[in-house]
């Protein structure tokens, strides 16, 4: 079953090539992409991406899906925002949004073991429970005049680097370590490799679970807070439809919507190129509707791309 | 030329990346006959059963022969227009339907847009009299025994008018009685002209149904003959490419003080007050027919379901199992019945499908020890020979009998006290089948205690030390190693003998 040196290499860096030839092109029609300074804004920008969508992967991987992670952005935003009206520190804010995306996160999570609904439909209807709860919070009104120390959790710098890449970097290696390097991660994927052979494994997949989609949900109130910190408000409507970029770059990264597969390093990969592809096309002057139509079908392209590839080694 | 036989398949050759499948092999099947089809896993067996529907393409070179002409198969579909069909191993009927629904599905009789409901039902129920099959054709199919589903899939094969029917190891999931159901009903078919390729691992029943044999090794031709010619040591060495005088290699290990005992079980559904223990170097077979509540029993036991009433004593103190966990606490390892749905991760690498029941022992201050695992890994697919190109390899890409062996050293990682084995060997080839017999003899003289459920009977009385009988979800006997035979647990297994009939009532 020895494969080709190349194919092996695909297999493992495919996603990567891709990206880096997307930037390769974008940068040959746009020469002022690959400069430091946008670059890092594309970073910035994608950064709450990348964020939720390694929350949403863990549950992805147990066959699981978190359809309202923009929902609960919103939520955790403009309750941090709201925070950050007055004179409070703005960490309290980002700790407020946390704590309540931790909290959507463990009913989500509760609701589904508990009842063993459907991820989908409990999701679902969290996703206009906590949209409706910022919007009835806020009457509708986005929150602005936010003190500078809690912006600075969305457009400061540490040292050169830009606070969003930060955050970015911090839950690259906490996802990292709890996908590979704890029983969190290995429980996922039995879970989702099959749930029977886990409970008789003697793993606690209510535990496992619940844990699983509160940390979806930390993410999610995390990155509303920094949405809402770098544009300096915090919007009802904020975060619409961040759901389906994050789950697509999960999906492009490697993750099986079957179960049992996935990667932090797929995820970043993937997000990154879902996001290059949106400031890209954006600078490249394509209007916004012919972006979500090249969206759409690079999504559906990698994935089938991914497919075979499996196929191949059957 | 060729009206003697239905099909003719000659220098089949078929290549996968990297793999020569099969290697100039030839099928040759007799009109009429059962032509029984055997070699250990990985012989090429079901790639051959492929080429005959469609779904393998052959090298240049090879021919197909059949009903005298020569034909290239192209779909499972196709293969269904020329007269070939084929009943699945696992079997894919969607249950939600109606067994009228199932069998005439793509093939209903309109009016107008609307399906003729009741001509399907009339047809089914036609073809289900003519097959001598009891099943309503208006039950959905998620209602049906696996062994009438096989019936019905069987009676889908006649319906599209099939000459030559393939059967994948049709009894590798259903009871003695139902086997000797299915055993009438091919005889039935071969008196009718039919042709039958039927695929197994087990000796005896090649013997008692099959006019001749084809055996096939690492993906060669190596003989066919006719049933009447060969005996059992002789199919095996053809098989095997080498002697194995007993499989089972029994050994008398002394045996110790009772280490698990369970009394009362019930769960009303599926089991009443079953009691009895196992002693440390003991194994106990359980033998009953599908249905008799076994693997429900010993899921109870592992904490996968709740029992209703029951006590379980490990070493004379009573113990609470709630959840598989507590189990595997107190030392317990449960290789379920089904290896796809209940044990393995397919999905998933061979490592982590060693190392998911015993991630505890690699964890230090909640980080895994990825290298440690992988020492412990490479060790552990040594000692048990399981054929992987690396630990890496996805599970799912191995062959029957090395995933079970990818089970077994699962669950012995766990180092357990006590064994439940759930047919151990099911589906696995005689080289698996034998590692396997000899582990469990292994683990008896270690002092462990071994529970085997199993449905085939040699496999009982060639392991077990006692083996207790259910029926319907009863206990109807427990019989010593001295007092087994077949007849007798058939006896027990069927309700017609019953030590505790009076206790019970």
């Amino acid at each position: 079953m020895k494969k080709s040196k190349l194919s092996q290499f695909t297999d493992k860096f495919g996603m990567l090539i891709i990206l880096i030839l997307l930037v390769i092109v974008i940068s040959i029609l746009h020469p002022s992409f690959l400069s430091a300074s946008n670059f890092s804004n594309v970073l910035k920008q994608i950064a709450v991406y990348v964020i939720i969508g390694y929350g949403v992967t863990f549950i992805i991987i147990t066959t699981g899906i978190d359809l309202g992670l923009g929902s609960y952005m919103a939520l955790g935003g403009v309750l941090a925002a709201l925070c950050a009206k007055g004179t409070l520190p703005g960490i309290v804010g980002m700790i407020v949004a946390t704590l309540i995306g931790l909290a959507i996160g463990l009913i989500n999570g509760l609701v589904i073991s508990i009842t063993k609904i459907p991820p989908f439909i409990c999701t679902l209807g969290m996703t206009t429970i906590t949209r409706g709860a910022a919007l009835l919070i806020t009457n509708g009104k986005p929150v602005s005049q936010l003190n500078k120390s809690f912006c600075w959790f969305g457009s400061g710098v540490v040292g050169f680097i830009p606070t969003p890449i930060i955050w970015l970097i911090i839950f690259t290696i906490i996802s990292w370590i709890l996908m590979d390097h704890m029983k969190f991660g290995q429980y996922a994927r039995a879970i989702g490799g099959n749930e029977r052979a886990a409970i008789i494994s003697g793993i606690n997949i209510f535990k496992y679970k619940v844990l699983i989609y509160t940390y979806c949900g930390i993410c999610c109130g995390f990155a509303g807070a920094v949405l809402a910190a770098r544009v300096a408000s915090g919007s009802p409507g904020a975060a619409e439809g961040y759901e389906l970029d994050a789950i697509a770059g999960s999906v492009i990264g490697g993750t099986s919507m079957a179960g049992g597969v996935g990667s932090v390093w797929g995820v970043l990969i993937g997000s990154l190129i879902i996001g290059v592809m949106n400031s890209g096309l954006n600078m490249l002057g394509v209007s916004a509707y012919w972006q979500e139509i090249v969206k759409g079908i690079v999504i559906i392209v990698a994935v089938i791309m991914d497919e075979r590839k499996n196929r191949k080694k059957l | 030329m060729g009206d003697n036989y239905i099909l003719k398949a000659d220098h089949i050759t078929v290549k996968f990346p990297g793999v020569l499948a099969l290697d100039d092999a030839q099928l040759h099947i007799k009109r009429g006959t059962v032509h029984a089809l055997m070699g250990e896993n990985g012989a090429g067996k079901s790639t051959l059963m492929k080429v005959l529907i469609g779904i393998n393409r052959i090298q240049p070179g090879g021919t197909v022969e059949f009903n005298g002409q020569q034909v290239t198969i192209t779909s499972p579909n196709d293969a269904l227009q020329q007269g070939i069909a084929m009943v699945h191993q696992e079997l894919s009927p969607i249950p939600e339907m109606t067994v009228a629904d199932n069998i005439y599905l793509g093939r209903e009789k309109m009016r107008g847009l609307i399906i003729d409901k009741r001509d399907s039902i009339r047809r089914a129920q036609e073809l289900l009299d003519k097959l001598n099959i009891r099943v309503d054709p208006t039950e959905k199919m998620k209602n049906l025994s696996i062994a009438n589903t096989q019936m019905i899939e069987i009676a889908k094969a006649i319906s599209y008018g099939a000459q030559l029917i393939i059967m994948d190891e049709p009894t590798s999931a259903i009871t003695e009685v139902e086997v000797k159901h299915l055993f009438e009903m091919v005889n039935n078919l071969r008196d009718s002209g039919i042709s039958i390729i039927y695929i197994t691992h087990k000796m005896d029943e090649v013997f008692e149904i099959a006019d001749e044999v084809t055996v096939l090794r690492d993906g060669q031709f190596i003989a066919t003959k006719s049933a009447s010619e060969i005996d059992k040591d002789g199919l095996i060495q053809l098989m095997v490419g080498r002697d194995l005088k007993d499989i089972f290699n029994k050994e008398t290990v002394p045996i110790g003080e009772s280490v698990l005992e369970i009394k009362n079980f019930t769960r009303k559904k599926e089991f009443r007050n079953v009691s009895f223990d196992v002693k440390a170097g003991e194994i106990v077979g359980m033998a009953g027919l599908m249905g008799a509540g076994r693997s429900e029993l010993m899921m109870a036991l592992f904490g996968v379901t709740k029992l209703e009433e029951g006590e379980v004593y490990i070493r004379g103190e009573k113990v609470e199992i709630k959840e598989p966990l507590d189990a595997i606490k107190h030392k317990i390892a449960f290789l379920t019945e089904d290896r796809k749905l209940t044990g393995l991760y397919l999905p998933l690498t061979v490592k982590e499908n060693i190392m998911m029941t015993n991630l505890n022992q690699f964890t230090s201050g909640g980080r895994l020890q990825h290298r440690k695992m992988e020492k412990v890994c490479e060790e552990e697919v040594q000692k048990f020979t399981i054929r992987t190109p690396s630990i890496k390899q996805k599970v799912e890409l191995l062959s029957g009998g090395n995933q079970q062996k990818v089970l077994v050293s699962r669950w012995m990682l766990a180092d357990p006290d006590i064994l439940i084995l759930d047919e151990p060997t099911r589906g696995i080839d005689i080289g698996a089948k034998s590692d396997i017999y000899a582990l469990m003899t292994k683990l008896a003289k270690e002092g462990k205690a071994i529970i085997m459920i199993s449905s085939e009977l040699p496999e009982i009385i060639g392991m077990s030390d006692r083996v207790v009988v259910m029926h319907e979800g009863k206990l109807t006997g427990i019989l010593d190693r001295s007092e087994l035979d077949q007849e007798r647990i058939l006896a027990y297994a069927a309700g017609e003998l019953d030590d505790y009939k009076e206790a019970q009532s």
